[in-house]
């Protein structure tokens, strides 16, 4: 079954863009990525999936649970942490946890209990005296601790320290291992390449390219590292060249043959052809205008 | 229940300062009816003959001297502004403070319906005035007991009883104004009690502005009125209801389809 499913799901603020048709597929148990800056409509697709806007067109479902039809239903299997967590003012961490378990009418001191310790959040503290990193564990908990079957999680690292974001990822490694499907939203992108299977890259509130994060970052181009001589004059399909010490870098994406052809023709020092990392392959997507998935 | 709850824990503070506010006016004010009864038969005649202020204040119906008449206009206006005021800001914030304080997100994401939200925060607005009603009741018993007058029951439990009512049609449109904005909301709620009250003072004092009557609260929980007739307006208050009713109806149309920032 489809964990998540969006089908030409667009939404206006007035005439201003948030996503436009947005075709989005997302398997139950996936550990998928969503990539994309600031602006590319990122939150608006979560936001609209979660029900707080109302899509302008479109359909899209969780779950096969249509989110305007079943908000409810789909809320009880969904755990969400925003981007910035923010809660109210006055309440201690364990009072707004057992809001939050309260609200969704289950028991859940003992899992609380365990992420807090797992997280070293002091659930004595209150939110306000908080620092953003310290909120944000709160939110995590919140997020997980009616163990839901998807985790939506909006720019999940930001604020936390590396030690604190290795056990982040070693907790939703562990919960996917289990099942749950957990969707990243998020503009870092080793984020996403250590920890994604599938990864889907959003531009001006379109997916542009959605794959495994394997074929994506294999797509055609290739970062070619020449140290000597070489220049890429007669190849067609060369980006982001630069001059290094002693030779140049550039991604290629033309005829391999021609590009090996090329280079027997000129004296090198060394040479590397590697995979570009994932920052290259969006950059690709972005300069590029990138192609329809 | 739980998120009436959360509410009413949240807005604890709030209520106990405005509740021992206004008891503490009334109990002031009913304190001194003894020592002002005496001088009240000397000034009765100034209070009466002083032309549009008298009228305004409904002066002109009931005397100063008599509790219930003192309570109608001292008391009256205590716990009729202050309780409008506390009824309007705390309908005015109570659903537009989630996308003011960016608390929306959290609250709108676990598996509750926007009307669940919307009930459990209106009964919440509602205990609230109920609350405050009852302390202030109680406290004007206790205050009305210690001067050892006769208490004039009806009277008083019909002017609190139209306060309430007041209190109810107040927060009911500033309830669904709520609905409508994210900011400025606490000027907007208390902006509106304050016109509300002028409003029904033009009332008072030109008859060529009657049909004011038809618009503000205060017109039927004018405590002079209630004293001399011994009754509440039962049509101004249906209507009056009414307006509240629409205000609620008001924000469960707009918060099930307003998008939540």
């Amino acid at each position: 079954m489809e964990a998540i499913k969006t089908m030409g799901l667009t939404k206006y603020y007035g005439k201003e863009r948030g996503i436009i048709n947005l075709d989005l597929l997302v398997k139950e148990g996936e550990f998928f990525g969503f990539i994309g800056p600031n602006g590319a409509g990122k939150s608006t697709t979560i936001r609209t999936l979660l029900g707080l806007l109302k899509p302008t067109d479109g359909k899209a479902a969780i779950f096969g649970k249509d989110i305007q039809k079943e908000q409810t239903e789909i809320r009880k299997q969904v755990g969400y942490l925003p981007s910035e967590a923010i809660f109210y003012q006055g309440m201690k961490v364990k009072d707004i946890l057992k809001l939050s378990a309260d609200l969704r009418k289950k028991n859940c001191e003992k899992e609380a209990k365990k992420l807090c310790e797992r997280l070293q959040l002091d659930p004595g503290r209150k939110v306000e005296e908080l620092s953003f990193g310290n909120r944000k564990k709160v939110g995590i908990v919140c997020a997980l601790l009616h163990e839901p079957k998807l985790l939506i999680l909006d720019e999940p690292t930001s604020g936390l320290d590396p030690l604190m974001q290795r056990e982040f990822f070693q907790i939703l490694k562990e919960r996917n291992e289990e099942g749950t499907t957990v969707f990243l939203s998020s503009h870092i992108l080793s984020e996403i390449q250590r920890n994604c299977t599938r990864a889907a890259i959003i531009r001006e509130g379109s997916v542009t390219a959605c794959d495994s994060v394997e074929n994506l970052m294999k797509n055609r181009a290739k970062r070619v590292t020449v140290h000597g001589e070489f220049k890429p004059d007669f190849l067609k399909g060369v980006k982001d060249l630069k001059q290094i010490e002693n030779g140049i870098s550039f991604l290629y994406a033309g005829d391999i043959n021609e590009l090996i052809y090329q280079l027997s023709q000129k004296h090198m020092t060394d040479l590397v052809i590697a995979e570009p990392d994932l920052e290259e392959v969006f950059m690709h997507y972005y300069q590029d205008g990138g192609e329809t998935a | 229940m739980t998120l009436t709850k959360h509410e009413l824990k949240q807005g604890m503070l709030s209520l106990i300062i405005w509740t021992i506010s206004i008891a503490f006016l009334m109990v002031i004010c009913i304190l001194l009816f003894p020592e002002m009864k005496g001088e009240m038969n000397e000034v009765g005649d100034l209070f009466s003959s002083m032309g549009s202020f008298t009228a305004a204040f409904g002066m002109d119906q009931v005397s100063f001297g008599t509790l219930e008449g003192f309570y109608a206009v001292e008391c009256g206006n205590i716990l009729g502004l202050g309780g409008a005021f506390f009824a309007a800001f705390c309908a005015v914030t109570m659903l537009s403070k989630e996308e003011k304080d960016h608390t929306g997100e959290f609250l709108l994401t676990h598996p509750i319906s926007r009307n669940y939200v919307i009930s459990g925060k209106l009964a919440a607005v509602i205990v609230e005035i109920i609350l405050l009603n009852l302390i202030v009741l109680a406290a004007s018993y206790v205050s009305l007991v210690a001067i050892g007058e006769e208490i004039p029951w009806k009277e008083i439990l019909l002017l609190h009883l139209a306060y309430f009512f007041l209190q109810l049609e107040i927060g009911g449109i500033c309830f669904g104004i709520s609905a409508f904005i994210r900011r400025g909301t606490m000027g907007i709620g208390l902006g509106l009690a304050s016109v509300l009250y002028f409003l029904n003072i033009v009332a008072n004092i030109s008859d060529k502005v009657d049909f004011l009557r038809y618009i503000t609260p205060f017109a039927y929980a004018e405590g002079t009125d209630i004293v001399t007739n011994g009754k509440i307006e039962t049509g101004i208050l249906a209507l009056g209801l009414a307006y509240g009713g629409a205000g609620i109806l008001a924000a469960y149309w707009q918060y099930n389809r307003k998008d939540i920032h």
